[in-house]
């Protein structure tokens, strides 16, 4: 085996690339989206938000104990907040405390540690979290609230809040239905698309109704990560910027998505929702940009990444279209980091000299 | 010119500015040289002088033996004081046969072969046998003797020779200095080994990023309709011989094959510049350009130094160190080497001497691998070095060796890159080594079989030739007819 007697190889030099900067751009980029909707639903997400957090660093913590490795030094590579941060995002902002517990424990023993901890998981931690959260309480999961900005007068007092997350005690009426379900619901009660989406607009039968707008600046009932499609654009941006990922799986994923809406969309407009309410409502962004790009659980080659970034869109269509969930983002991305594997083995590069096949190169005759 | 595009590649700190301005500055005679019996890839050479010898600068002190060996001359008049062995300037640090030169100060010159006057009316093998005769080897760091490369001429067609300026190595500045101050050498010997190799036209590859060099030898091309100079892109590793040849040619080596199948010989242009003196000086390779520089370097210089001047000489001669350096490296620091010591000497291959600090080496315990893709995107070889590590370090090598880790270059591209900070080269440099001695291994077991196969065939033979000896004995007697 390869061990220290072995001569030290080169390079010496290296990129000031790390892991724990990797994690906090991520956490950085993520961060005007998450301010602006904590703002949006005020001190109840707070807690939320900081209960699931603090589960994901203090399971990680006793796992790594347990397992008897460095538990400051890995726990400084801030992968158990970026998974923390990732399923608070997800989660309906009013949710109660335990929600954030129980996620965390899926997320971090269950879908990371089990694994063998950082790179070894098979699935996105956060995404695991959701959907068994979404499978074993959906009616938790999907309790949507309209927006509650802190400071305004119908926001919860921290006194309030506190009954609300660590109580469970949310008051009665302030429930509203994402665009997403509520075209959903629709549907299944026979409104066609086109008209359940004005009504969404218009704001018939909800207590509060955000119009097209509003769908895309966040202004509007839905998870913390769901709500600001333009702030969530803006970290995503970010993040390509800073070369944290590159452009192939976020493109494919919403322009798949895109694609496949809108032709369906013309050919029945009543059935199938356009293109554009696609990208920009539900978790789209936040799945295109921050979920399907996990290094550890999309394949490592960008052919690879555009393959599995189409495979996320053309699923979440599906799922947002036939199946019984009006949103099918975690699911698709669960079951695209299913196929990483295979996606990798047959995305290798070409070797340098070599055919696809690994076979020499023919000597073509002298050019 | 148009260039090809080559795959992946990285930008890491250059820092040439650290010695890219200071003009080529000679040594002082150091005390003793150093000079090795193998400075060169192929066998050593043989040893020529004894211990108390006197010898002229110039002198052939070692001369080549077999097919691919190098001739070593003495780097200046002097006594042999002592043939001993001292650790090489090689990582193991294995002590190899080192002549040991006291100069006298005299730095007398031996009479040195006439200069061939008009090269290009010359032989080839004329020209062949004087850089042979002069110990050029690959100056750039891969140290092949050059003569066997201007050979190639001979088994294929070459219609390119390109002149490897590229430097990308960080901090190294020797060529690029030699570029600018000594431009129409290089052009003279280039155009030398074009005619040697019957290749009628020449490309010299100089990264963007040293305008000046570019200038230079853009003038001292400019009389020569058949020399093109090419401005590559800075990206490493553009000065791989592979991928130099790719970009400037568009042309993509197959695997197990010379560049030489595909008509082109890449030299280096320190090796270009040595052809010049050799041919039209008589003059043999006896000192080189070697960038000493580094963080921890108190005046990073270029210098022409005498082959076998001590590391701890050039090192002096920069006024020592400015802080404790965390390694002195040879050569640059993607794919040098780190140095046993500083007595080593500076041999035919040493481009650049480099005393790094910590912060500039940037060296931190790995961390897990989050599959991040970055060594599958930059590997200019197109390999997945993720994988290739995942394989060995459960000590599968063979899985690596499918995936094509004998097409790995170790220019430490994905090393660099990692932000797990994961030794992948180290990885990949140990299960090379290690399936090598399991070839060679394998390779002892099966002559051994095959002596042993052999050996029962043979026996076999004999027993049967007895059997058929003792039968003709046997079958008159049996099938006897009565006459
Ligand atoms: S660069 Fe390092 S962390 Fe990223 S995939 Fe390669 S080995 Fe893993
Ligand atoms: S060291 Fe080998 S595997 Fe790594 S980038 Fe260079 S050629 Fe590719």
């Amino acid at each position: 085996m390869i061990g220290a007697e072995t001569t030290k190889s080169g390079p010496f030099a290296h990129s000031t690339n790390t892991v724990r900067q990797t994690m906090f751009t991520v956490i950085l980029a993520l961060s005007p989206a998450t301010l602006f909707n904590l703002y949006l639903f005020g001190w109840p997400s707070i807690l939320l938000f900081g209960v699931t957090i603090g589960a994901c660093v203090v399971t990680e913590a006793i796992c790594l104990a347990l397992a008897g490795r460095p538990v400051t030094h890995t726990l400084s590579d801030g992968s158990a907040v970026l998974t923390g941060w990732l399923l608070a995002m997800t989660l309906p902002p009013w949710a109660p405390w335990w929600i954030g517990v129980l996620g965390a424990v899926f997320a971090i023993p269950l879908a990371k540690q089990a694994f063998g901890g950082l790179g070894q998981n098979l699935f996105n931690p956060a995404m695991v979290a959701r959907v068994a959260l979404l499978v074993s309480f959906p009616v938790v999961m999907t309790a949507w609230i309209a927006p509650h900005p802190l400071f305004s007068a119908s926001a919860p007092g921290l006194a309030d809040s506190i009954a609300i997350t660590f109580g469970g005690q949310v008051p009665d009426g302030v429930t509203a239905a994402t665009a997403l379900g509520y075209v959903k619901t629709e549907l299944s009660r026979g409104i066609p698309v086109f008209q359940s989406l004005v009504e969404y607009g218009r704001g018939s039968n909800l207590t509060y109704t955000p119009d097209l707008m509003d769908l895309a600046t966040g202004y509007k009932p839905g998870s913390l990560g769901e709500t600001s499609a333009i702030l969530i654009l803006i970290g995503g941006l970010f993040l390509m910027r800073r070369r944290i990922i590159t452009w192939h799986i976020p493109v494919t994923v919403l322009g798949t998505l895109f694609l496949m809406g809108t032709l369906f969309n013309l050919l029945d407009p009543g059935r199938f929702a356009p293109g554009l309410f696609h990208v920009i409502s539900g978790a789209t962004f936040l799945g295109a940009f921050f979920i399907a790009t996990d290094y550890v659980t999309s394949p490592v080659s960008e052919k690879g990444q555009l393959i599995f970034g189409i495979g996320v869109g053309l699923l979440t269509w599906v799922i947002r279209t036939f199946a019984g969930y009006p949103e099918g983002m975690a699911f698709a991305v669960l079951l695209m980091n299913s196929l990483t594997p295979i996606i990798d083995q047959y995305t290798r590069p070409r070797l340098f000299g070599r055919t696809r096949k690994g076979e020499p190169l023919p000597l073509k005759g002298k050019a | 010119m148009k260039l090809f595009p080559i795959r992946g590649g990285i930008h890491p700190e250059y820092r040439k500015e650290l010695s890219g301005e200071r003009a080529i500055e000679a040594l002082p005679l150091p005390s003793r040289l150093y000079i090795p019996l193998q400075q060169h890839i192929g066998a050593p050479a043989e040893i020529l002088v004894s211990e108390g010898d006197l010898v002229k600068k110039g002198q052939v002190i070692a001369r080549r033996q077999g097919q691919i060996s190098a001739h070593h001359h003495a780097s200046t008049s002097g006594r042999v004081v002592e043939v001993t062995e001292i650790p090489a300037p090689h990582p193991s640090g294995l002590p190899q046969p080192t002549i040991v030169i006291e100069p006298d100060g005299r730095d007398e010159w031996v009479t040195l072969p006439e200069p061939i006057a008009d090269p290009f009316a010359a032989a080839p093998e004329v020209i062949e046998e004087r850089v042979a005769e002069s110990g050029i080897v690959g100056m750039g760091g891969a140290t092949f003797p050059s003569a066997v490369k201007l050979n190639l001429g001979i088994r294929h067609r070459i219609d390119t020779l390109l002149i490897n300026g590229a430097e990308c190595e960080p901090y190294l500045t020797c060529d690029d200095r030699l570029m600018r101050e000594h431009a129409e050498a290089i052009i003279d010997g280039a155009r030398i080994m074009a005619h040697t190799l019957g290749a009628p036209r020449i490309v010299v590859g100089i990264e963007e990023n040293k305008p000046q060099a570019l200038a230079a030898i853009t003038v001292a091309a400019s009389d020569f309709p058949n020399i093109d100079v090419a401005a590559l892109p800075v990206k490493y590793p553009m000065g791989s011989e592979r991928h130099l040849t790719l970009a400037i040619t568009g042309l993509e080596t197959p695997a197990r094959k010379l560049t030489a199948d595909l008509g082109v010989v890449v030299h280096n242009v320190a090796t270009a510049r040595a052809v010049h003196q050799a041919v039209r000086l008589g003059r043999p390779l006896i000192a080189r350009v070697v960038t000493v520089s580094g963080g921890a370097m108190r005046e990073p210089k270029n210098i022409e130094a005498p082959i076998g001047a001590r590391v701890s000489d050039l090192i002096d001669f920069c006024g020592g160190f400015s802080q404790r350096p965390e390694r002195i490296i040879q050569g640059g620091p993607m794919m040098g080497t780190p140095l046993p010591n500083l007595d080593v000497p500076v041999v035919k291959g040493t481009s650049g001497i480099l005393a790094l600090t910590a912060a500039e080496i940037n060296e931190r315990p790995a961390d897990p691998c989050i599959r991040c893709g970055a060594c599958v995107n930059i590997c200019a070889c197109g390999l997945t070095p993720v994988e290739l590590a995942a394989h060995i370090r459960h000590d599968d090598l063979e899985g690596a060796a499918k995936l094509g880790l004998a097409d790995c270059v170790s220019c430490g591209s994905c090393s660099w890159v990692c932000p797990s900070h994961i030794p992948l080269v180290h990885y990949f440099n140990y299960a090379k080594g290690a399936l090598n001695a399991r070839d060679r291994e394998q390779r002892k077991t099966e002559r051994t079989k095959t002596l042993v196969e052999a050996n029962a065939a043979r026996q076999e033979r004999i027993a049967a030739q007895r059997a058929a000896a003792r039968k003709p004995k046997a079958a008159p007697a049996a099938n006897e007819v009565p006459s």
